[in-house]
């Protein structure tokens, strides 16, 4: 019989892939040698049309079921994430991160607004009544409140004693953690077509335009920007790039066009990861410059200058970094 | 009354079929894949919290018995925080990404995570879809260990609509058909069984071995149905599709020794399709019933009947008949699809 005898020709070659599979599952990929390496897609292509020959001349349920379970638990092999993590590291950060960030320029820019609506309407309704400021910030105000003094005030902003020094690591890995889990969330909710993501952003905005209008009613406000901008612009930008990632994937939802939701969601889903990854990266930067830098450092045409470079060096890295990539692999997907 | 165990059986593979999936691999061809269960999924997460908690247990009496109860303050501190956002965050995506989306839980269950198009498994699907935990997992978590951080004074009503709310997301994949949970839904991920490839020994390949398999012959005359009689289709109008063909059947040859004891005329092998043939395939393979048997007697009668084949065969000779008619109509049947003509089963011409 033919299916009988093609089985038998090929049985050798279908073991060779079993015991291959099953040591690359058993030790990992980095395992096997060069030339079990090279062995391993020309064995699954050969299976995979031996699978695909067997559908069309053998009714041996067994064989074809048997070639698909193999080919199943090759396909984890071949197609699973196989670039080095390393490499993958490094191409994140040359290109594919700034990329998309470019390409969901729409989601910053409306992260972006609702941030400064929050902070504009805080501050000119704080400004007009400071009574406004309890409300906007609630349990954060820390001491920090209308009915402090402006020396109170001021010594906030340039007190290092308050911390041993000792603990700043401590309180910069605390400010991280939080920061970034809430980055975290604000790009999860983005599942919820992005109303919670829009509240966190404007909320953010609130507090910022309150502390900001406080400060700037006792003629604290070069001080006040002095302290928070050196980690600020990278803290706030990386929020935005949070909320950012949390509409892009509102809009799959919201706005499908013409594909399905679903198909869109896995488009946008995988650019809001990258964008929310990169928020995690920078705000461990930032958590880094406000839990020691900021408490140590107290100059403030040295904390003006911080907050200056890092500005230059972000607008940099999204607007021009990786471009010659991103457009190579747009050649490559037939997109431009 | 307790439904017989074939039943059963026949349910579990229901189950199984409604389960598959099928992906095109990037060579264009289809393969399917199981999906997991949503309790396989539940034991392979709790395998991996349990892994986390552990971890992070390690971690902790570590630092307490390197620096005794006075490392609060070291610069040991800040590297423990950040481990542990790290471990809270990313042990999914760092496992999914090295070991081809297996994480140990899900390597113990048996489970991967897959692209659900084919495609390669892109390291960004995977950080999507284990990102979202912050909201499906940790956030109810954190909600059962301790009241919502975002609202600290919530009256009791908007508790239990937050919790309700949340809830919603650990019960995903329980509200949809491909067990998708919000981040699988981003990421275009699926959950599948890790198939095992048994290859079985082909019934048409092998010699004869354990089919003198006797008993009783009066057990067969008793336990076996009288044989049906032709229907025609249930399912077709009548007159549509006439009753399969009875081709009397031409007096079998003398057995030769060592060779196949039976044959079938080309008429006898025109009965049946590829459907009853893989029925029996089952059949033969399912050497664990207790009833094997009394199942394989009554199969052949039936097959007996059906194709009119004669004589009879003698008692205890049924396994030996149902395979050699396995192979005749294996090679029958394949035969027929090289001239791309395919019969699914006994009512297709």
């Amino acid at each position: 019989m033919r299916s009988v005898s093609f089985r038998r020709e090929r049985e050798a070659s279908w073991q060779e892939l079993e015991d291959l599979i099953a040591l690359a599952d058993r030790d990992g990929v980095r395992a096997l040698t060069a030339g079990q390496l090279a062995r391993l897609p020309h064995l699954y292509r050969a299976t995979l049309s031996a699978l695909s020959v067997a559908r069309s001349i053998s009714l041996d349920q067994a064989l074809t079921q048997y070639l698909e379970s193999l080919v199943g638990r090759a396909y984890f092999v071949v197609y699973g994430t196989r670039q080095h993590l390393r490499s993958q590291i490094w191409d994140y950060l040359s290109w594919r991160w700034p990329a998309a960030v470019r390409r969901r320029w729409r989601a910053l820019l409306l992260a972006f607004v609702l941030t400064v609506a929050g902070a504009s309407v805080a501050f000119v309704m704080t400004r007009d009544n400071m009574d406004y400021y309890y409300t906007f910030m609630g349990e954060m105000a820390q001491g920090r409140t209308p009915a402090s003094s402006t020396s109170e005030l001021r010594g906030v902003l340039y007190d290092n004693d308050a911390t041993a020094s000792s603990m700043l690591g401590t309180f910069a890995a605390q400010l991280f953690s939080n920061n970034a889990r809430v980055g975290i969330l604000a790009f999860a909710l983005g599942f919820v077509v992005g109303l919670p993501t829009a509240f966190l952003l404007f909320y953010n905005g609130l507090v910022l335009g309150a502390f900001a209008a406080l400060y700037a009613s006792r003629g604290l406000s070069i001080d006040l920007w002095g302290w928070l901008l050196p980690h600020g612009v990278t803290e706030l930008s990386a929020v935005m790039l949070a909320g950012a990632g949390g509409f892009t994937i509102a809009a799959a939802i919201a706005f499908p066009g013409v594909k399905s939701r679903l198909e869109n969601l896995r488009d946008h889903g995988k650019d809001a990861a990258r964008i929310v990854i990169g928020c995690v990266i920078m705000l461990f930067f930032a958590g880094m410059i406000e839990g020691i830098f900021r408490q140590t450092v107290t100059s403030v045409p040295v904390r003006y200058t911080v907050a200056g470079v890092t500005a230059v060096w972000w607008l940099f890295y999204f607007l021009v970094v990786g471009r010659r990539r991103e457009d190579e692999d747009r050649l490559a997907r037939g997109e431009i | 009354v307790t439904p017989p165990a074939h039943v059963y059986r026949a349910e579990a593979r229901n189950a199984l079929l409604r389960a598959r999936r099928e992906i095109v691999t990037p060579e264009g061809i289809p393969i399917s894949f199981t999906l997991a269960s949503v309790g396989d999924r539940a034991a392979a997460l709790f395998i991996d919290l349990v892994i986390m908690a552990g971890t992070t247990l390690a971690v902790v009496t570590l630092a307490n018995l390197a620096f005794g109860g006075g490392f609060r303050g070291s610069w040991l501190v800040p590297l423990i925080i950040i481990l542990l956002f790290l471990l809270l965050n990313f042990y999914f995506a760092f496992f999914e990404v090295r070991w081809q989306g297996a994480t140990p839980g899900k390597r113990r269950v048996g489970l991967r995570v897959i692209d659900g198009r084919g495609g390669q498994l892109e390291a960004s699907a995977v950080l999507a879809r284990n990102l979202m935990r912050e909201l499906e997992l940790w956030m109810p978590l954190r909600f059962l260990l301790g009241g919502s951080e975002l609202w600290p004074d919530a009256p009791p009503w908007a508790t239990v609509l937050a919790g309700a709310w949340i809830f919603v997301f650990l019960l995903l994949p329980l509200l949809n058909k491909d067990r998708l949970r919000a981040g699988d839904l981003i990421a275009g991920t699926r959950v599948v069984v890790q198939p095992k490839p048994v290859l079985v020994a082909d019934l048409a390949d092998t010699t004869m071995s354990g089919h003198q398999l006797l008993f009783p012959p009066g057990m067969m005359t008793e336990a076996a149905p009288p044989p049906p009689p032709p229907q025609a289709n249930p399912y077709a109008p009548p007159g549509m599709f006439p009753a399969p063909p009875v081709v009397p059947a031409p007096a079998a040859p003398a057995p030769r020794r060592g060779g196949p004891l039976f044959t079938f005329s080309e008429g006898q092998l025109e009965v049946y399709g590829e459907f009853e043939l893989q029925v029996l395939e089952n059949v033969l393979r399912d050497t664990g019933g207790i009833d094997r048997e009394q199942t394989l007697g009554v199969v052949a009668e039936k097959i007996q009947t059906k194709i009119a084949y004669s004589p009879r065969i003698s008692p205890g000779q049924e396994e030996r008949f149902l395979r050699e008619f396995y192979a005749a109509q294996r090679a029958h049947l394949e035969k027929r699809m090289l001239f791309g003509k395919r019969k699914a089963d006994k009512y297709k011409k």
